[in-house]
Formats: structure tokens, sequence, C-alpha cells
């Protein structure tokens, strides 16, 4: 879904800004780069936080609960919709990317997402509202949606 | 006998004091005026004594003027001035009234039986224009629309702006009294200004200050024809106030001037062999349109030129140029168009530059073509025959291959003969392979957004998607026009609708003002309330707070549209625009809401709709409520009336 995250997005001016090329091969290559350490890392760690933090020790486990709050605290919604569904920002949930690439990705955005630091969001926060992303339900098709018919 | 005698007596002294009174009555202009020149003189020569340099007769004339004592005006210069306006066919004159054009106003709605124009009741000037700038895009020329000169233009300038920016016909006609001896009081005074246009020069394409009543004519028929020469814009004549209210001199001979409208200019005959020549020879075509399609014929000349190459269209959409669903169209897979393509050709392209490159829009940007090394640029636009410097609407500049100045529509029959007469059987042949590749693509791009779209298909707030297919599904069957722009439901519409006439979509606010979006839909709706057509706007809740009493015109004049509220409880593109500085400043990210929101309290649309007479039922939050509540809406717009529903919804 983050591969997504470079869609078209409109700012105050109206000037469309597409950071889609630059931000695709930022992410192509963080993304091989974790999947590496990824099949590199020991067993043991839990499912919804796989990889590393940015500090380099294990991600904490997330709350879902929490996450619910901070996703919206956070301005996460005005993006990504309140229900991760989409926005000016792509769809989060429920099969987001292993969490490595959320985090670093959330830390370094391409496209016009703005930066969140650990300074003004923690590797917890981040760990929370992965939780929360990963407890949405899977959407419906569009093949069972009378509306949606073509 | 006695009696009688009396009576008679004294009915002969009565008719004599009246007679004696009435002859003084007829000479009192002149006794009253001569009695007035001496007191004036004796003023006169009392102040000369201390303020030699001004003559006694010039303060005897103005004293003498202001005493005469005429009542009447039979044949006022104002109904002259309606007598032009009529000649230029105006269905309407949008205004909020005001007494720089009090006799306008009189001669329009009593000498001018209030039809053709028909006076247009606004709560404010800024609705008054942007009303005046829907209209214009439904029907293909300018409404009229009156304001003071200058607290009326004060509050009307954004809307002529957004109109310059979107490249709408608009006619202005501004109020003033030119004369310092004509104003009374403090308010004509506020009321006045030496260049009443000189507050919107910069963004009219021509303005002008008449002071005769021929010149008058003159000048608004000439304005009417510049406004209507690509490529159309706003333009701006001064209705005196004095030429309005004095009679029309004896003896002057006037006359309507007849109104003779410019060919639109096209582009350059080589040239456009040259842009031909290149399109039918590429690989991968391109053509990136934004506003073309002036009217249906450019619809239908884009569909014709896209098909004759196979050649793939992106759509900026700030008129209808392209159906929505043409196989052809490639505007949600425009990325790749754009990398794929060896010639592209921007017609009525206003940004290029954007089109042509990928920004990383951080604090630094991050700027990389976004077109494949080698590939041709092709320009055709009337905004090269005429530009300004102060207002920065015209964009980054972007270097081209061949720049060709002309409009874009004008210019498209000379462009399709010549691709037609270039074309061989090979050419031919290859097209069909391009064309069919693009459908797919097409198709598949469809696809995506229905998948895309089915995402918080069931959220509360209802997400955008669900808003505008259900909107779809109670509307598809009619001849209908959406009349909003889409980009803050993230494009729904023009994304799955099936969009194929030119009246169906009209853009946006062209220089992105908000509160363009309510008296705009509302103007259009006024347009198209004669088709029979049935008006739907996608209404956006910061917007319509601007000046929402142009719910009350619609109201008023009964006009019929289906307003479906887009109320996401914010001015949300701002509010994400402050998100970024929080994340990008490391602080606060949590406080990026304050000073955004439009909460606590709630504003209730439907209250505010019904409080102007206007049919309201919401706020809504669960979908499945949406379909009957549209359902009972539209009953009530096709009975001639504006309806509202308030839908709370995601924020994009």
């Amino acid at each position: 879904m983050l591969l997504r995250c470079s869609r078209e997005f409109s700012d105050a001016s109206g000037t469309r800004r597409a950071g889609s090329r630059i931000a695709a091969r930022a992410l192509l290559l963080l993304f091989l780069g974790m999947i590496a350490g990824i099949l590199c890392r020991p067993t043991g760690v839990r499912a919804q936080t796989a990889g590393k933090s940015s500090s380099g020790e294990t991600a904490p486990v997330g709350n879902t609960e929490t996450g619910k709050k901070l996703y919206v605290n956070y301005g996460c919604y005005e993006c990504h919709g309140r229900a991760a569904h989409g926005g000016t920002g792509p769809r989060l949930g429920p099969d987001a990317l292993p969490f490595a690439i959320f985090l670093q990705y959330v830390r370094h955005p391409g496209g016009t997402m703005p930066p969140y630091t650990a300074k003004v969001a923690s590797d917890q926060d981040l760990a929370d509202i992965y939780a929360f992303l990963k407890s949405l339900p899977e959407p419906p098709r569009s093949k069972d949606l009378p509306l949606l018919k073509p | 006998m006695k009696k009688s005698k009396k009576a008679s007596a004294d009915r002969r002294q009565f008719l004599k004091k009246a007679t004696v009174g009435a002859a003084a009555l007829v000479a009192s202009p002149l006794a009253g005026r001569a009695a007035a020149a001496a007191q004036a003189q004796r003023f006169a020569e009392s102040r000369n004594a201390t303020a030699p340099s001004v003559p006694a007769s010039k303060i005897v004339e103005a004293a003498v003027s202001s005493s005469v004592d005429i009542l009447t005006v039979e044949r006022p210069g104002s109904d002259f001035m309606v007598d032009v306006i009529k000649s230029l066919g105006f269905e309407y004159m949008c205004a909020n009234p005001g007494n720089t054009f009090r006799s306008l106003h009189e001669s329009l709605i009593n000498y001018g039986g209030n039809q053709s124009p028909e006076f247009i009741t606004c709560c404010h000037e800024e609705s008054a224009v942007a009303m005046a700038h829907g209209y214009a895009k439904i029907e293909g020329k300018p409404l009229l629309a009156c304001v003071h000169g200058t607290v009326g233009l004060q509050h009307a300038a954004m809307a002529v702006y957004d109109a310059y920016c979107d490249r709408a016909p608009l006619m202005l006609m501004l109020g003033n009294f030119s004369d310092a001896a004509a104003r009374f009081g403090m308010v004509d005074w506020v009321h006045s200004a030496q260049d009443p246009a000189a507050t919107i020069r910069d963004f009219v394409k021509w303005d002008d200050q008449p002071v005769s009543l021929t010149h008058f004519a003159e000048s608004l028929v000439r304005a009417y024809k510049i406004a209507m020469t690509p490529p159309t814009l706003p333009v701006a004549v001064v209705a005196d106030h004095e030429l309005q209210e004095r009679p029309v001199p004896d003896g002057e001979p006037l006359a309507v001037p007849r109104l003779s409208l410019d060919s639109p200019p096209a582009g350059d005959p080589a040239a456009v062999a040259e842009a031909a020549r290149l399109l039918v020879a590429a690989e991968n075509p391109l053509l990136v349109v934004d506003r073309v399609a002036r009217t249906p014929a450019g619809l239908a000349q884009m569909i014709e030129l896209a098909e004759t190459l196979q050649a793939a269209v992106i759509d900026r959409n700030n008129r209808m140029n392209f159906p929505t669903r043409h196989g052809l169209n490639q505007t949600e897979a425009a990325r790749s168009a754009i990398s794929s393509a060896d010639v592209i050709v921007g017609l009525e392209l206003t940004d290029f530059w954007s089109t042509v490159h990928s920004v990383r829009g951080q604090i630094y940007h991050q700027i990389e073509p976004a077109t494949k090394p080698g590939a041709k640029l092709i320009s055709i636009t009337a905004n090269d025959l005429y530009m300004k410097d102060n207002y920065q609407e015209l964009q980054r500049y972007q270097p081209v291959d061949l720049a060709i100045a002309g409009d874009a529509e004008a210019t498209l029959p000379s462009l399709i003969e010549e691709v037609k007469r270039r074309v061989t059987d090979d050419r031919r042949r290859l097209f069909q392979d391009r064309g069919s590749k693009l459908a797919r693509a097409h198709d598949d791009a469809m696809a995506a957004a229905r998948e895309a779209a089915a995402s918080g298909w069931d959220a509360s707030p209802v997400s955008t998607a669900r808003l505008s297919m259900e909107l779809w599904a109670q509307i598809k069957d009619e001849d209908w026009s959406l009349v909003s722009p889409c980009l803050f439901v993230s494009r729904w519409p023009l994304r799955l609708w099936n969009f194929d006439k030119h009246y169906q979509y009209i853009g946006g606010e062209g220089g992105y003002g908000v509160g363009y979006g309510a008296p705009a839909s509302i103007g259009a709706a006024l347009a198209n309330r004669k088709h029979g057509r049935l008006t739907v706007s996608i209404q956006n809740d910061g917007d319509m707070m601007f000046a929402p009493g142009v719910l009350w015109t619609a109201a008023h004049h009964r006009i019929p549209i289906l307003i479906v509220m887009h109320n996401n409880r914010a001015y949300h593109q701002e509010l994400m625009q402050v998100q970024i500085m929080a994340s990008q400043h490391n602080r606060g990210i949590t406080r990026a809401r304050i000073g955004s929101l439009l909460e606590d309290p709630a504003i209730d649309y439907s209250k505010l709709a019904q409080s102007m007479g206007v049919h309201g039922e919401g706020p809504i939050s669960d979908p499945k409520d949406l379909g009957p509540a549209i359902r009972r809406a539209i009953e009530v717009v096709k009975r001639g009336e504006p309806a509202l529903v308030d839908v709370l919804t995601q924020p994009r």
C-alpha cells in the first residue's frame, strides 16, 4: 500500500505534485534492503512488528485501541481516511507492508507525505498505529457491490 | 341673493388669489433663480475679499444650479442603457442592489419589464459574479453582473479573479459617481472612485469608463465582443450615475451599435501542418486537454482527433473535454501515458510544466522530468495571445518544440484535416494496435478505480466514493449536469461516472478561490433550467460558508438544483497543509487541526437551507440512508425548486 503513497496530491494552491518516480525508487530500494534484513532476523519475533525499529532494537508490540486513537490524533486520517481506506493518500490496511518498511517510510516519506520523526511519533506509537491498521477488516470487492458494477 | 353675491365675490377673490398664486408658482423658477443669484453674488463678493483667485461667476453658477426645481425625468439615460443591454441578449443581470446603479435598476424592472434581462437578487456581490461565471460555462456566453464600483467590486473581486483564471467570459457593470459635484452626502462619496476598475484591472481583459450615452453604447457592445474573443475573459464597463439619471439630451442621436463578434483566432496553418506531421509519425502520441472544449463542438472535435490518431488523451478536467469512458481516455493512468509518450500536445493546457515534471514536494522540491528523453512537446493555446504580468496564474514557463498561438478549439478542424491527409494504411494499422492497447489500459484503470472505491464502502462518516456512487445511481438515467469541481471528493465522479456531453461537467474555480462553488453551481443551474436538465452539485462545506445567502437566491428565483453536501467539518485542504508544517517543523502534530475545523458547534446545513426556503435533509452519516434521501430531494428538484442533502463525509 505504501508503494501507492505517491499518488497525486493537490495542495492549497491547486498545483498537482507527483513524486511517484522518486518515491517509488526509494521505497523499492528500502524494501529490498528490509527483506534482506527480515530473512536474516532471529526467530521468535512477533508477526505484528517484524524487523527492527529505527533505533536498531526489536520493534515494540502494538496496541490496537491506542493505535486507533493515535491514528486520529496524529492526523493520519486526514490523508488516508478515518477507516484508513484512502483519500489523498492510499489505503493503509489491513494488508500493510512489513512494520520495518512502514516505520522507515513514515520517518522518511517520498512524495508529498510529511515526515513523522521519533520526536513527534515514537516507535511505540507507530507500532500501535500499525496494529490498528492490521486489525481493520478486509474491504469488500467491487464485484460484490451493485453500485460499483461496470 | 345677498348671500350669493357675497359668495360670488368671495369666489372671485379666491380665484384671483389662486391665479396670482399660480402665476407666482409658474414664475418662481425665474424669480427664485434671480433671488438666489443676487444672494450668491453678495456671498461671492464677501468671499472674494479673501479669495480673489476664484471668479465670482463660478460660485454663482454652482449656487444657481442647486436651486433649480426639476422633479421628474421622462426619459432617463438608464432607459437607453437598458436598450443597449437588451440588444446583447442577456437573459439575466445578477446583482446586489446599490445606489450607484439605482436608475439602471429601475429602468431594468420598469422600462425593460424585468425581462431579458431579469434581475436576479443576490445577497453578496461575490455570489452575483460567481453565478455569472457558472452560467457562462454552460451557455458559452456571458451573463451581466452589476456592482457598486467600490464596495461592491471589492466584494466581487475574488469571483472576477476566479473567472479570469478560468478563462470564462463575464460582463461586469460598475456603478459610480464620477462627477464629484453630483455626489450627495457621505455615502455617495465613499461609494465612488476616480478609476473604479483599477481594483480589478489586473484580471480583466478590458475596461472602460464612458462619459456619454453614445460612448456607453459603443463600450458595452465592444466589451461583449472582447469578452467573447478567445481567450474569453471578464470585462468591465462603468455605468456613471449621472449618465444613468440625467435625461437623454434633446436631439442627441442615440443608436445601439450592432454587435460583430470576432471569429476565434486559429493556429498558423504551417505550424498546424507540422504538428500533424509529428503526431502521425509518433509511436505514442499524447493529447493533454484542459480548457479546449469551449463549446460542444470542441468535445466532438477532440473525439475525432483522438480516434483518427488512436492517441492517448489525458483530461485535466477544467472543462468537459473528452468522454470519461472512452477507451482512449488515459487520465487514470496519466503517469504511464506521459512517461511513454514521444509526442505530447497540450491543448489549452494551463500548466504544461507540471504535466511534464515530477515534483517531490518536501521542504526543498526535488524535480525530475516526467517524460522520456527526446519527447516532443507541442502547445496550442490562446493564452499565448494574451497575458498579463502581475497575477501569476499562467504557471511556470515550459519550453516546447512547437508553440502555436491560437484558440485550440478553433484550430482543431484544420489539425484534424492535416492529420487525416497524412494517415496511410500502414499507419492506420499501427494506430489500431495502439488503440487496442490503450483501451485495455483504460479498462484496467477503471477496474482499479472500482476496487479502490470499495474501500471504506460502509464507513461512517460516509466515504466520498460511496457518496458519489449513491448519487450516480439516482441520476444516471436523467439528463444530468454536474456543476461542482471534483477535486475534494477525490475525483470519484470523474473516475467512475459516464461523462459524454459537454454540459455534464464545467470544471472548477480557475483561481482556486474558495467560495466559488455554491454560487457558480447555482448560476450553472440557472442556465440549465431552460434546457430541463437535472443540475447536481457536490458542495464543500467550507465553500458554502463564504456566502450561503446564495441559497436564498436559488429559492427566490426557483432555480432547481440538487446540492449534496460534502460535509467533512473542516477547511480540510488547509488542515492538511498545517499538518505538513507541523511535521516538517517536528512539533505539535496533534494540534495541527486548530484553526481549520468547522466543529463545536457543527453547522447544520439542512437547517441552514430550510431557513432560506430550500428543501433540506440531514445530516446523514449512515450511507444506507443516502439513496432514499437523494431520491426525495430529486422529487423536489423536478418540481423546479432547489434541494439540499447534508452528508457527513470522510475528509477526501
